[in-house]
């Protein structure tokens, strides 16, 4: 191995791809160490899963360098497809196996001896919870067992560089949570991670470090707490219980944020007690009711709308704008 | 292990996983063999009578068998071949293959084990046929080794035809498309030498009649089955299916490897 950064996790410089006259990735360059994981956050067409097609050697990039595991991902595929797992967005499974079949396909695909192989695939029927439906065929499957079905046949030869495309797109809560726990295993257990969602609370869950894409760019990277340290406050929702009380709120307070759909008014606030008491004080004082409050401290969320400034507009109706204006 | 040990490693486990498809879609598989035989029920009992009459003086029904089996094998092929365009589709249109590519795995394996699965799946439906053809009445003079020739011919030629169904279940855009295409080679069936002779067609149909791959393969088999002259028509079968089986080889690796460079998103 040459290089410890070189030859160990994923690194990408400047990967441009365009389709016919649509770019789609603008020299993004991510790198994540091994053993780490890297959420790729970004809204619906922002390239994430372009980019790990890319990675993955599904489709070529028109520029740029990616190197996984030390292996070049444009002269070297094979030795890539070897070390990597890649669990898409739509179901890779095959429909007309059982449970149990689709993984001894993927231990005979990866060479794994016999026995070695029906190991593999039992413990990981028991991982996944799936055992009970090992031998029923896949069109009794349920979204979620699909969907964890997927995720084992990826980890049948314990790849050390895996990919996940929306992992837990589509799934219900519960099922959420069991995927977000394999995720936490998986790194726990050394593998690289580069995940994709959309999803700002799984990114903050789940990755050490967070690459915002949007329209092709990477707009923003570092851990989740740097990028919220990026975004100066959080802010305070009054809701009240008619347009009225909303007005003479805005009256006193024209710093803040209306949303008159939903009679609420956001308020910059850092948090702390005293400007919130002395914020209360004098809507009580100008005789304004407010029927609730929410304290809002900053999150994911507000990096990821300061940062993709373009998608603000339309919705910077529902959208706090915590930049602490007139503050 | 080799890389040539890897290649076959996976082709074994791609033909495996392709026969296990074929009994777990039972109805596209009983489908596929079921229309021969009712094409060859229907070819005996309604139009037997009359097509057999045909054949000469004092003839009927039951020479009338002994001539269509070999078109109705033929049947056989080409309705099989309509599955493996089938398969093929769905295989590409299904998410599937997209995990296959991201695996260090004989990139021809996928296409291999398709192709070794509709080459069973043929050989097995042939012999059903062949199977309901005896109870039916069908007699043939040939000994082992003319069966073993009949029986390399329509393999070959299967095996030509597959390839082109693969080609063309990869040619298409939907699973839809796939499953309609592989009829135009029914329709060339009918319109060749498998069902009557083409002596008894209008000259512009016959001329074609008799230079389409069908007309060959039939009457090589024909000839091999009831003791007929074959003359030249082993020759032509052989370098139509050799033919179409080169060209189809060739479009099919070329769609499979450029749908790589083609995909969107």
């Amino acid at each position: 191995m040459t290089g410890m950064s070189a030859a160990t996790g994923i690194v990408a410089r400047d990967v441009c791809k365009s389709f016919g006259d649509h770019l789609v990735l603008d020299e993004v360059s991510l790198a994540v160490e091994e053993g780490t994981v890297l959420a790729l956050l970004g809204p619906n067409g922002a390239g994430k899963t372009t980019m790990v097609r890319i990675l993955s050697t599904l489709i070529a990039p028109d520029s740029g360098s990616m190197r996984i595991a030390g292996h070049d991902v444009v002269t070297d595929p094979d030795g890539v497809r070897a070390v990597i797992g890649v669990t898409g967005q739509f179901s890779a499974v095959d429909n007309l196996l059982t449970g149990a079949e689709n993984l001894q396909l993927m231990a005979d695909l990866r060479h794994l001896d016999r026995q070695a192989g029906r190991r593999r695939v039992s413990e990981l029927l028991e991982q996944f919870d799936l055992a009970d439906a090992a031998h029923k065929l896949l069109s009794t499957y349920s979204g979620g067992m699909r969907r964890r079905l997927d995720l084992a046949m990826t980890l049948v030869d314990q790849p050390r560089v895996i990919f996940l495309d929306e992992p837990t797109t589509g799934l219900d809560p519960r099922s959420r949570r069991t995927m977000w726990q394999v995720i936490r295993e998986l790194a726990g257990a050394g593998a690289t991670i580069l995940l994709t969602t959309q999803n700002l609370d799984e990114a903050d869950k789940l990755a050490e470090r967070v690459a915002v894409l949007d329209q092709g760019r990477v707009v923003a990277e570092g851990t989740p707490t740097e990028l919220k340290g990026r975004i100066p406050g959080g802010h305070v929702r009054l809701h009240f219980a008619d347009p009225r009380q909303l007005r003479s709120a805005v009256e006193l307070l024209p710093a803040a944020c209306p949303d008159q759909d939903q009679l609420v008014l956001q308020v910059p606030a850092d948090g702390t007690v005293e400007p919130l008491r002395e914020l209360l004080d004098e809507l009580h004082r100008n005789g304004v009711k407010v029927a609730r409050l929410s304290v809002h401290t900053p999150d994911l969320d507000d990096v990821f709308f300061a940062v993709t400034g373009s998608h603000v507009g339309a919705l910077s109706d529902q959208v706090p704008t915590p930049q602490g204006a007139g503050r | 292990m080799t890389t040539l040990a890897y290649a076959l490693s996976d082709s074994r486990v791609m033909l495996r996983r392709n026969l296990k498809h074929q009994l777990r879609y039972p109805s596209l598989t009983v489908m596929l063999i079921g229309l021969p035989i009712v094409l060859l029920l229907l070819f005996v009992y309604v139009f037997g009578g009359q097509l057999g009459a045909g054949l000469g003086a004092h003839l009927g029904r039951h020479e009338y068998l002994d001539y269509v089996v070999p078109g109705v094998l033929l049947i056989t092929v080409a309705s099989v071949v309509q599955g493996t365009s089938i398969m093929v589709a769905m295989d590409m249109t299904g998410g599937i293959i997209d995990r296959f590519r991201t695996m260090a795995i004989a990139r021809a394996s996928v296409l291999i084990g398709h192709v070794l699965g509709s080459l069973v799946q043929t050989l097995a439906a042939m012999a059903i046929l062949t199977g309901v053809a005896f109870g039916l009445g069908f007699r043939s003079s040939a000994g082992i080794l003319e069966w073993l020739a009949a029986i390399g011919t329509l393999a070959l030629f299967g095996f030509a035809l597959i390839w082109l169904a693969v080609a063309l279940g990869l040619a298409a855009k939907s699973v839809e498309t796939a499953s309609n295409t592989p009829m135009v080679l029914l329709l060339l069936l009918f319109l060749s030498s498998g069902f009557v002779s083409t002596a008894t067609m209008p000259t512009g149909l016959r001329q074609f009649a008799e230079y389409q791959p069908f007309s060959p393969v039939a009457d090589t088999v024909r000839g091999l089955l009831s003791g007929a002259a074959i003359g030249d028509h082993a020759v032509a079968a052989i370098a139509w299916s050799i033919g179409i089986g080169v060209m189809s080889y060739l479009w099919a690796i070329r769609l499979y490897n450029r749908r790589r460079a083609a995909e969107q998103r």
